[in-house]
């Protein structure tokens, strides 16, 4: 076991990477706590170009099944609670034992924040995510009719899913303002970083309005008329002037309280109603899950534009700790494709550590990759997701020049 | 309130999967082999997985995919286990959380303080 690479993680990073190096002839064990390997590429659905679905399931069975006969490992069902470094290797310990590697991969993902809202820990109150995962890969319905709070790219996606599979959405809705939700919770910010998304919307209106809204003037006319009831978008309103206010239910959800707001965000006085929903969706944005860089000591800088909290790292997928190393959602939310990239130059990296035959050019192309499939999502979770990458890039080279110096 | 998607128009026809039966507090309940304890209990309309152990306010799953902690159960056992990450195995025995004492409080209550 310890001479062989460990990837936590089995989503698209940990796939390709596993991949990767099973293709040099590298023995990996792919170590994941989920039922089954995919990660959250499993409850992606969604219609790249007309009539072209990106459909995670498959999209994970075709990579599992190259895994497989490549002879990569699987440990599923499998949590890794702590690791150490003792001597020359990395120690995880899980519920299923302990695993010892001298290359060590993380590529753990991302995952949801929450927001908190009165009624919010009634059952049938679950996060957007959890609904994608509830609809998609389990066929359960969430419910029968519900809201989602949260206006962004991964509640819009998913409010298109769930009418797919026949799950009713009410409305997508502004979150009452207080003090987690400020930038989510005020019409103005919130419709700007809809603009970015708006290629995606098939509503004309939506599209052309975005044109006109790239004006700070013309933006603020337009949340000012924006329509009380919303716009509609597949056909569910998109209510950019109302928050809930709170969730309602005995034992369970039953309902949601509406309210108009101003501009600003603040709740327009008496405008309160009640709409009978049995479930809802809190869609707060995603953040890189990096408990395990850090148990490890990674250095971490706070980076909005990757979605919080990253771990220290370059374009080689390299921490600044020998023998560890991160790919995927733990560098920065993106999407997918971009993880599956990323994937492939940590296991090049890795597998030139390790005397595989690799040359540099190799490792630069990979990183090329990775540049051209940002260049090309269909999903970006963060409109300047490239700002928040050369931040980190900077911050790598001005750590390695104080190591140097 | 809640059903299964036997059809869907993009991912096809649920295929077809071998059944098997757990305890949740006691009561016998269906599943497909090697689905989530928590799909297979929402499948059957049940949300709430446990009481919160202070308040006894009911809660179920939030997050779906093993991070919040929120649909913990007693498993064969054991207690904390996620019922959104643990797939249901035949004669699987499950119990709800169960609000715990709180014996100061208590007794500030019954003796009307
Ligand atoms: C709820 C949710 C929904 C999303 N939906 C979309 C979408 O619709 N479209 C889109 O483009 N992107 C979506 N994303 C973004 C998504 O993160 C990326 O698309 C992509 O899946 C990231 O790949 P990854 O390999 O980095 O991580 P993931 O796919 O998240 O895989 C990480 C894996 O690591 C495992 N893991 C984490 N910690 C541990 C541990 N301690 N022990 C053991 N195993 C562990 C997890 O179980 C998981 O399987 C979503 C993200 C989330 C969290
Ligand atoms: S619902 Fe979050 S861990 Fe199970």
């Amino acid at each position: 076991m310890g001479n062989k690479v460990i990837i936590i993680g089995a989503g698209p990073a940990g796939l390709s990477a596993a991949i990767t190096l099973a293709e040099k002839n590298i023995g990996v064990v792919v170590i994941d706590e989920y039922l089954y390997e995919g990660g959250r590429l499993l409850g992606q659905l969604y219609e790249e170009t007309p009539n072209k679905w990106w459909n995670g399931i498959a999209e994970s069975e075709r990579l599992l099944a190259r895994a497989k006969e490549l002879n990569v490992e699987f440990s599923l069902q499998t949590s890794v609670s702590d690791l150490e470094k003792i001597d020359q290797d990395w120690v995880l310990h899980t519920n299923k034992g302990v695993f010892h590697t001298k290359q060590l991969l993380l590529a753990t993902g991302a995952a949801e924040s929450p927001f908190p809202i009165p009624g919010w820990t009634l059952p049938g109150v679950m996060s957007v995510g959890a609904a994608q995962v509830m609809t998609n890969v389990h066929r359960v319905k969430p419910g029968k009719r519900g809201v989602i709070i949260g206006v962004n790219v991964l509640s819009s996606a998913i409010a298109m899913e769930l009418q797919i599979a026949d799950v009713q959405v009410a409305a997508i809705t502004l979150p009452a303002a207080n003090l987690l939700t400020i930038n989510s919770s005020n019409p103005l910010e919130v419709m700007n970083s809809l603009l970015y998304v708006s290629h995606m919307a098939p509503s004309p209106l939506i599209k052309i309005g975005s044109k006109f809204m790239k004006n700070e003037i013309l933006k603020k006319l337009g949340i000012r008329f924006y329509p009380k009831d919303g716009v509609k978008m597949w056909g569910i309103p998109i209510m950019l002037r109302k928050a809930v206010i709170e969730i309602v239910g005995k034992d369970q959800v039953e309902g949601v309280v509406l309210a108009t707001v101003n501009i600003d965000g603040s709740i327009v006085p008496g405008s309160e109603k009640r709409i009978d929903v049995d479930f809802v969706c809190i869609a707060g944005g995603l953040y890189p899950l990096a408990e395990l860089a850090s148990l490890a000591g990674c250095p971490f800088h706070y980076i909005e534009q990757l979605g919080g909290f990253v771990p220290l790292h370059n374009e080689q997928m390299e921490t600044n700790l020998t023998g560890l190393h991160v790919a995927g959602n733990i560098t920065g939310i993106e999407g997918a494709k971009v993880a599956l990239a990323q994937g492939k130059v940590a296991a090049l990296t890795i597998a030139s550590k390790l005397g595989a035959s690799v040359t540099q050019i190799d490792i630069q192309q990979a990183i090329e990759n990775v540049e051209t499939t940002r260049a090309n999502a269909h999903i970006q979770f963060h409109p300047e997701v490239l700002v928040g990458r050369q931040k980190m890039k900077e911050i790598w080279a001005q750590t390695l020049s104080h190591t140097l110096s | 309130m809640t059903e299964r998607i036997m059809s869907h128009p993009i991912l096809g026809d649920l295929p077809h999967k071998e059944k098997v039966s757990f305890t949740f507090d006691d009561q016998l309940y269906e599943a497909y082999k090697g689905e989530s304890l928590a799909a297979a209990l929402l499948a059957q309309g049940i949300r709430t997985l446990r009481v919160h152990e202070e308040t006894g306010h009911p809660r179920g799953i939030y997050c779906n995919i093993g991070h919040c902690f929120e649909c913990r159960v007693n498993i064969n056992g054991l207690d904390g286990e996620r019922a959104c990450i643990t797939p249901v195995t035949e004669g699987m025995v499950v119990k709800s959380g169960k609000a715990l004492p709180t014996t100061v409080r208590d007794w500030r209550k019954h003796h009307g303080k």
